[in-house]
């Protein structure tokens, strides 16, 4: 096996699976705080990107000059910002009123809720695929010998990184994160001790709808389409990380987005390209069957 | 009554219906068999979501297995029977039709084993996750057509199979779970670990369950595919499976009735909104929103599950109502 080919392999599967880690953590908390599989995430990732694309040409306005780097933040902001709000107004219209309901309620409410966000998305901007302006300038970053890493995987990866420790931040330093945290142990408990829980849900919300936009404009860097329907197969693959990692578990679910991101990029290469969407799946019963904790996850008695 | 006497009725009435369907209009009759197909579907659907409480997402997949199979048989056998006599092609179609089923139950009982420990949400992304996988592999058989699609040589599919299979799949779903051994399946969906305390071996009826739907949606595969005559793996995607789940979620998870209800209203919707959406007052800007079946599902699934959980018809059997009442006058 060529070592160079396959260190070019683990590039690319890591900035594939920097965004799915970004996805996936949203589903993960949401599950921690809500127990349920938020099915429209995926969809908030694709709104993201269709932000970003309103966005741009707005930005440019206000930062003049190609591919400056305020801009791009700017818009990556934006996006987030305007995603969080989504996040929180789906769980504040659609999922609080089904708050005790079975979660199998939950899961075909959030079913509807995720067709509905594509068709009414596909409606407005047209099924066909956009062009995604270019916020970087993508090229081949030099004197990486014969590795290619272009600008766009390497602001991928940093990116993600950054949002990575700033998620870690507040959920291990803030008072909203302690209390989301206080959540996902014992709800009553929190109720008791005078945890608004309707507030931490919505914050858990708005946390992982902005990572999920952040998903989507960064997704656009590197492959520069986009359509209605983009979120669906990322969406369940970061489903799959989730799980991967122990459904609930932060770092879990990065790693798990890592892990996906890697084996398909190396399945892709070495096996063949035809069974990209399959992996997942595949990877989601074998770790079903053997270990459904997930690899950092803590299992959990099901009580009668 | 007796049900083998309503039985015998609905199969005689799709003879007749079936003698009587050349009149109609060939948009109609489209519709119609559609209804049929989508009867069955739902209805085996049903039987695993409504009535074990296994919610499953990829019934499309079953489906397709159906579909190429009964296609694949009935094409290689083409040649072979263009000489024959009526009799014997029919007997072949019908047997290839039950093969597609059994080929589907056995990748019922590939999903259903497996997934066995899983509940609840994790079953229904796992069953997505069959489903899709499915479709991938039919995608990448060269011989199944690809991604170019097959074409099916063999065009029988009329009103008498249609209507005929789908009363046999309503006979065969309402008479499982009504009978002393198929309340198991509604035991398993009430509580399952009560279930298992009293002895019911919940991991039977689940295999069960998947089983016997993945055989009636083989079936409708089969139908559908000797009357399009075309088959694409993009046919028998998550959506196709969505709407089999908006139909048994609309009818009432757990009442056969009303699942037959669903699906004729929900097959019968679009065709009436899209027929509305043209009509001369409707502004141009609305016209595509009430064209959108998958907007009109979704919002279908949401104002439900909101306001309406167990359906239009809950739990309410028209039909067992309507035959105890006949019991009880005799």
């Amino acid at each position: 096996m060529d070592i160079t080919q396959f260190i070019q392999q683990l590039v690319n599967g890591l900035s594939l699976g920097a965004i799915y880690a970004l996805i996936a953590l949203g589903y993960t908390m949401v599950y921690g705080v809500l127990r349920f599989i938020n099915f429209a995430h995926g969809d908030i990732y694709m709104l993201g990107a269709f932000f970003g694309l309103g966005l741009a040409p707005r930005m440019q306005r206000i930062f003049p000059g190609s591919h400056s780097i305020p801009g791009a933040l700017a818009i990556l902001i934006a996006s987030m910002l305007l995603c969080a709000a989504i996040g929180v107004l789906i769980e504040r219209l659609v999922y609080r009123p089904l708050r005790d309901r079975p979660r199998l309620t939950v899961l075909i409410t959030a079913i509807g809720v995720s067709l509905f966000i594509q068709n009414v998305t596909q409606l407005l901007c047209g099924a066909d695929p956009k062009a995604f302006p270019e916020l970087i300038p993508v090229r081949a970053i030099e004197g990486l010998g014969d590795l290619t890493v272009l600008t766009s995987q390497a602001t991928v990866i940093l990116v993600t990184l950054i949002l990575l420790f700033g998620l870690h931040f507040i959920v291990q330093k803030t008072k909203l994160g302690m209390a989301m945290r206080a959540l996902s142990l014992n709800p009553t408990a929190c109720l008791l001790v005078g945890v608004n829980n309707n507030t931490v849900i919505s914050f858990t919300f708005a946390l992982g709808s902005a990572l999920a936009a952040a998903a989507g404009i960064l997704v656009a860097l590197d492959s520069p389409s986009i359509e209605p329907m983009m979120g669906n197969v990322p969406g369940i693959k970061a489903f799959v990380a989730a799980v991967l990692g122990g459904i609930g578990n932060i770092p879990g679910a990065a790693l798990g987005g890592l892990i996906i991101g890697v084996t398909e990029t190396l399945v892709v290469g070495y096996v063949s390209p035809a069974f990209r969407d399959a992996i997942a799946f595949a990877i989601l019963i074998l770790i079903l069957l053997f270990k459904p904790d997930g690899l950092l996850g803590k299992s959990e008695r099901e009580k009668v | 009554m007796d049900s083998r006497l309503i039985l015998l009725l609905s199969l005689v009435a799709s003879g007749v219906a079936a003698l009587c369907s050349g009149w109609l209009d060939p948009y109609y009759y489209d519709v119609c068999i559609s209804i049929g197909i989508n009867i069955i579907l739902a209805v085996s659907l049903n039987l695993v979501n409504g009535y074990t409480g296994q919610f499953s997402l990829g019934h499309a997949g079953f489906m397709a297995v159906g579909a190429y199979t009964s296609a694949s048989i009935t094409n290689a056998l083409a040649v072979k029977f263009t000489g024959m006599p009526i009799g014997a092609a029919e007997v072949v179609f019908v047997l290839a039709l039950f093969l597609g089923g059994l080929a589907a139950a056995i990748a019922g009982l590939a999903v259903g084993i497996p997934s066995l420990r899983l509940r609840g949400d994790y079953l229904a992304i796992v069953t997505l996750g069959f489903g899709e996988i499915i479709r991938v592999l039919i995608l990448n058989m060269d011989f199944l057509g690809a991604a170019r699609g097959l074409s099916v040589t063999w065009h029988n599919t009329n009103f008498f199979w249609t209507f005929g299979l789908a009363s046999f799949a309503v006979y065969v779903v309402y008479n499982l779970v009504h009978s002393t051994y198929g309340r198991g399946f509604v035991t398993v969906r009430d509580d399952e670990i009560a279930a298992e305390a009293v002895g019911i071996n919940t991991t039977k009826y689940k295999v069960i369950a998947f089983a016997t739907a993945a055989f009636f949606a083989g079936l409708a595969g089969g139908l559908y595919a000797h009357y399009k005559q075309y088959l694409t793996p993009e046919g028998f995607n998550f959506f196709k499976s969505v709407d089999i789940v908006v139909m048994v979620i609309l009818g009432g998870m757990g009442s056969t009735a009303g699942v037959v209800a669903a699906a004729i209203i929900l097959t019968l919707l679009p065709e009436l909104l899209r027929m509305l959406s043209h009509l001369p007052w409707i502004p141009e800007p609305v016209q595509p929103w009430l064209e959108n079946r998958l907007i009109l599902y979704s919002l279908l699934l949401i104002i439900l599950m909101l306001t309406r959980p167990q359906g239009l018809f809950g739990n309410v059997e028209f039909l067992r109502k309507f035959m105890a009442a006949r019991r009880a006058g005799k």
